[in-house]
């Protein structure tokens, strides 16, 4: 098993390099025809003959390409600027569409050995390293270990692995012109899937979904004798590959809309965006469906399975965010912060993300019925901000990026906002919560210590007091951690959920409130 | 009440949790809580997980340390050197004294050590204190050939599991015939034995220590049992038992046997001077079953909470309710509610199953009438409040069984230990219990048994 473990780790370090290497292994050669074919209708003269001086060079790296790109297309557009014609003004940016087209390189002509060589390397020697390292011990369940590991307790190689996803989130959102090479590589991939070009998106997509699938073996593993782990894993794994991978790209191929059926406002941010509703509106019954159904998820899903089940459902057991937490994050739970100090922040910020998200959807809608031109330029304004602050900064850049230094559930704790609808219903009107068992607890603290929403568990358990927190995710690890079975998540009624004045059972001296 | 000065001399469970509470119900007092082993409260529960790197130091302290100020708990890290009764003064190593109203001592315990030839040789130790922690991890930061376990208890089998995880070797000396004999029924025993050498630990029974050797550096060569086999190691781990921390006491006018003499109200024999936790000895014991040195965690906070209400109120007596208790063996979990002999007695009915990969048990102790006295659970979770209930109320043993499904506490989709449970006590008993069926998704998702 330990070889097994050993080839694994190497073929995931070879894998890595590769998919490292690959962006810079390419050459840019661009010419008229490929503008043509990359750029919309009304920018296409005007663009060719600004970039007229670059068809037919050459471009060794990538980054030469852009900075020649933007030495002919920028002193154009920013003296538009200046005369305020903003009409005129090219807001799009064409860097990583015309690097796309113009690039010439091994993962263009070799498309499935690339994508052997470095994702498949990652996954294979990352399945390999899983059995191998998790397949031998007597028992599975233990986190022994966690604060004695570089990667896992902020060492050298945590610095290393947060730096290298945060450098990814950034290249990702703001330069991926940079990621064409390895866009190329999955090209076959998403022709075959929706008929399509490959985007930096579906490029992250397919990324995502395989580092759940990885990662969920792992779980699978590690959990194993832990039913409720294990199905937890098996449903984010299902929801991450079929609703927010596959289907989406199928019904593209087939001409409809773009969909996750099972990502909800406000996490999906863009739901009631003019140019989204338009394109509900304008694709037929399936279009309609889909307004209908993202709707009935958030006034009737959300708060009715949330009273059943707690935000579980959603956090733990269908959420794309929370899918990437708990398989590729859960070996960092351990780093969020408990102390009182954080959840004075994580309140403020995560409902203030929540009241942003409600203002700016109702100025949305506002302005999508009375077409106000004034409050148009206000929502264009809210709508780049936020999907530059929350979207993409907030939600990516530190919600994953800050796995190995903050734990695996920063945007979930700090920033999602669907999290903390879920979590205001959770918290007042739900028949969810973590059962304390009677006098057991022995203030231990494995519970808080592994906890990834930072909730001190303990300080509850120790009173024999129920856990009701709107930011619990219901994971039931602390439950799995607890050495004297302590704690369990239930759903029962909600007389009694609450104690406001908690008895530890076992002394008949007295009955005091702990 | 005026504003009386509490001084608590040790900050474990007990002391804190009277501070906790007289802060609670008496505004007004001035509580200083004295350690020389930690600043902070700590949970000794978790050392070991310190050890195997699943937590660090800070996550054993429930409490952030803002919260002493803010409830005007003072600490003060000192060792209590001299105490003098008359004049209400304590001495400390440093040379500081400390006047006080009211005394309450929660010294806690300290290992047992019996005399063996050597047990003061560099790398024999046992595990209670922060410093032991320490000293543990200092001595096996290097690699070592093996390491040798004295005492076949809880803290035994902890310093096992420790050093399991350090990929040590362990020999485990067990003087008496099974595994926690004092507490644990034989098959209890026996599961747990599998258990612990399942994970190559070289358990050995009724083996006993007779002296440690040592090398030319001062240091544990090897021990050597009374059959006169010479097991070369290490490090030494001493685990037979703990004793009441009162060594420094015993100097004094108190009265002190095995630990502080107190009644029912853990008054000690001088005025003003209480004792609760692992260092108080009652002189009757607190309920039937029970003993006059209760030390364990959950004793030690109730009589913290008791001695507080006591003087924030009219004073009750110390009358603990059902006794429950837990602790984890490796990766089996054990709970008991209830009184369990760990003896069978003739003519005690007792009902025992046991899962056929043996490592999850059941054993419920019931009185001549049928009544439940007591259970023992094994590698699956029982609820406290069903079970105290159970057994204060006299529920029948058939009536126990009957409900069990509502007793179990184990996580959402597990085996449903309870229907085999169920199954099994009408076999042995012949009586008609009618089971619970499992839901459709129980059946489908479900673990299998």
């Amino acid at each position: 098993m330990r070889k097994i473990e050993i080839i694994g780790l190497i073929l995931f370090i070879v894998g890595m390099s590769i998919f490292t290497a690959l962006p810079f292994s390419s050459q840019y050669r661009l010419n008229e025809e490929q503008l043509q074919s990359s750029v919309k209708d009304i920018h296409r003269d005007q663009l060719s003959e600004l970039v007229q001086p670059m068809y037919g060079q050459t471009y060794k790296s990538t980054h030469s390409f852009l900075i020649a790109y933007s030495s002919y297309f920028k002193p154009y557009n920013d003296e538009l600027k200046a005369k305020q014609a903003w009409d005129q003004v090219i807001w799009d940016d064409y860097g990583f569409v015309l690097a796309k087209a113009a690039m010439d390189g091994p993962s263009k002509t070799n498309p499935w050995i690339s994508l052997g060589l470095s994702i498949g390397l990652i996954v294979l020697g990352g399945i390999m390293y899983n059995l191998g390292g998790n397949g031998s011990s007597h028992e599975s369940l233990t986190h022994t270990g966690v604060f004695h590991s570089s990667l896992k307790n902020k060492g050298l190689l945590g610095l290393l692995t947060g730096s290298y996803l945060i450098m990814f989130y950034v290249v990702l959102y703001w330069f991926p012109a940079y990621l064409a090479p390895l866009v190329w590589m999955v090209e076959p991939i998403s022709q075959f899937l929706s008929g399509g070009p490959a985007s930096q998106w579906f490029l992250y997509g397919l990324v995502y979904t395989l580092a759940i699938g990885v990662m969920g073996v792992r779980m699978l593993l590690k959990y194993r004798g832990n039913r409720y782990q294990q199905l937890r894993t098996a449903s984010l794994v299902f929801f991450q590959t079929a609703f927010a991978f596959l289907i989406p790209e199928v019904l593209v191929l087939l001409n409809k809309p773009y969909f996750d059926f099972k990502n909800i406002w406000p996490l999906d941010y863009d739901f009631f965006y003019d140019y989204q509703l338009e394109t509900f509106i304008s694709s037929g019954g399936l279009g309609l469906f889909m307004l209908v159904w993202g709707i009935l998820l958030i006034v009737v899903g959300v708060p009715v399975f949330t009273y059943f089940y707690g935000k579980r459902w959603y956090c733990s057991w269908v959420c794309g965010c929370g899918g990437l937490a708990e398989t590729v994050g859960d070996e960092f739970r351990h780093l969020s912060d408990k102390s009182l100090k954080a959840w004075q922040w994580e309140r403020w910020m995560i409902h203030g993300v929540l009241a942003l998200a409600v203002v700016m959807t109702t100025l949305t809608l506002v302005n999508y019925f009375t077409s106000f031109s004034l409050l148009g330029q206000v929502t264009n304004q809210l709508h780049s901000m936020y999907g530059f602050a929350i979207g993409s900064a907030f939600a990516g850049v530190v919600g994953t990026g800050f796995y190995p230094l903050m734990g695996n559930r920063v945007w979930c704790r700090f920033g999602c906002p669907l999290a903390a609808y879920l979590g205001l219903v959770q918290r007042f009107k739900s028949r969810f919560r973590i059962t304390t068992n009677g006098g057991q607890c022995i203030s231990c603290g494995n519970c808080s210590t592994h906890c990834e929403m930072g909730i001190d568990v303990r300080a509850y358990a120790q009173q024999g007091q129920n856990i009701v927190r709107s930011s619990c995710v219901g994971c039931g690890v602390c439950a799995s951690v607890c050495p004297r079975g302590v704690l369990k998540l239930e759903n029962g009624p909600e007389e009694d959920r609450i104690h406001e004045f908690p008895i530890l059972i076992g002394n008949d001296s007295i009955k005091l409130r702990a | 009440m005026g504003s009386r000065h509490f001084v608590i001399i040790g900050n474990g469970i007990s002391g804190i949790t009277f501070a906790r509470h007289l802060r609670k119900g008496d505004d007004q007092a001035r509580i200083t809580v004295i350690s020389g082993e930690s600043p902070y409260f700590f949970s000794r529960t978790a050392l070991m997980y310190v050890y195997m790197g699943q937590m660090k130091w800070e996550h054993t302290q429930p409490y952030e340390s803002h919260f002493w100020k803010k409830n005007r708990i003072d600490l003060l890290q000192e060792w209590v050197k001299t105490l003098d009764f008359e004049a209400k003064t304590l001495g400390f190593d440093s040379g500081e004294t400390l006047t006080y109203d009211i005394l309450v001592l929660a010294t806690g315990s300290k290992p047992a050590f019996f005399g063996w030839p050597g047990q003061d040789l560099k790398g024999v130790q046992g595990l209670y204190t922060k410093q032991d922690l320490e000293t543990m991890e200092a001595a096996t930061s290097k690699p070592i050939q093996r390491a040798v376990i004295v005492g076949g208890g809880l803290i035994g089998i902890e310093m096992a599991e420790m050093l399991t995880y350090k990929k040590i070797p362990v020999t485990f000396l067990v003087r008496e015939n099974r595994f926690w004999e004092q507490v644990l029924p034989e098959q209890e025993a026996v599961l747990v034995q599998k258990h612990i050498s399942a994970h190559s630990i070289d358990l050995r029974l009724q083996a006993e220590l007779k002296e440690i050797l040592a090398d030319e550096q001062g240091s544990v060569r090897a021990v050597v049992t009374t059959t006169g086999e010479e097991i070369p190691c290490e490090f030494v781990g001493i685990a037979t038992g703990v004793t009441p921390n009162v060594g420094f006491l015993k100097s004094t006018t108190l009265a002190v046997g095995k630990g502080v003499k107190v009644n029912a109200y853990f008054e000690s024999s001088v005025p003003d001077v209480y004792a609760i936790g692992d260092c108080a000895e009652f002189e009757q014991p607190p309920g039937p079953g029970r003993r006059t040195l209760e030390q364990v965690w959950y004793t030690g906070r109730m009589h913290g909470e008791t001695l507080a209400y006591n003087f924030c109120n009219k004073p009750v007596s110390y009358q603990p309710g059902v006794w429950f208790n837990s602790a984890k063996f490796f990766a089996i979990e054990y709970q008991t509610y209830g009184i369990v002999g760990s003896d069978a007695v003739a003519g005690v009915p007792c009902f025992y199953w046991e899962h056929r990969l043996g490592k999850v048990s059941f054993r419920m102790e019931m009185d001549e009438a049928g009544k439940i006295v007591g259970v023992i659970n094994l590698g699956f979770r029982l609820r406290h409040e069903f079970f105290d209930r159970a057994i204060r109320e006299k529920w029948s043993g058939q009536q126990v069984i009957q409900r069990l499904e509502e007793g179990v506490f184990d996580p959402e989709f597990y085996a449903p230990y309870h229907l085999e449970i169920q199954q099994a006590f009408q076999d042995q008993f012949g009586v008609m219990i009618s089971t619970s069926k499992r839901s459709f998704l129980q059946k489908i998702f479900g673990a299998r048994l």
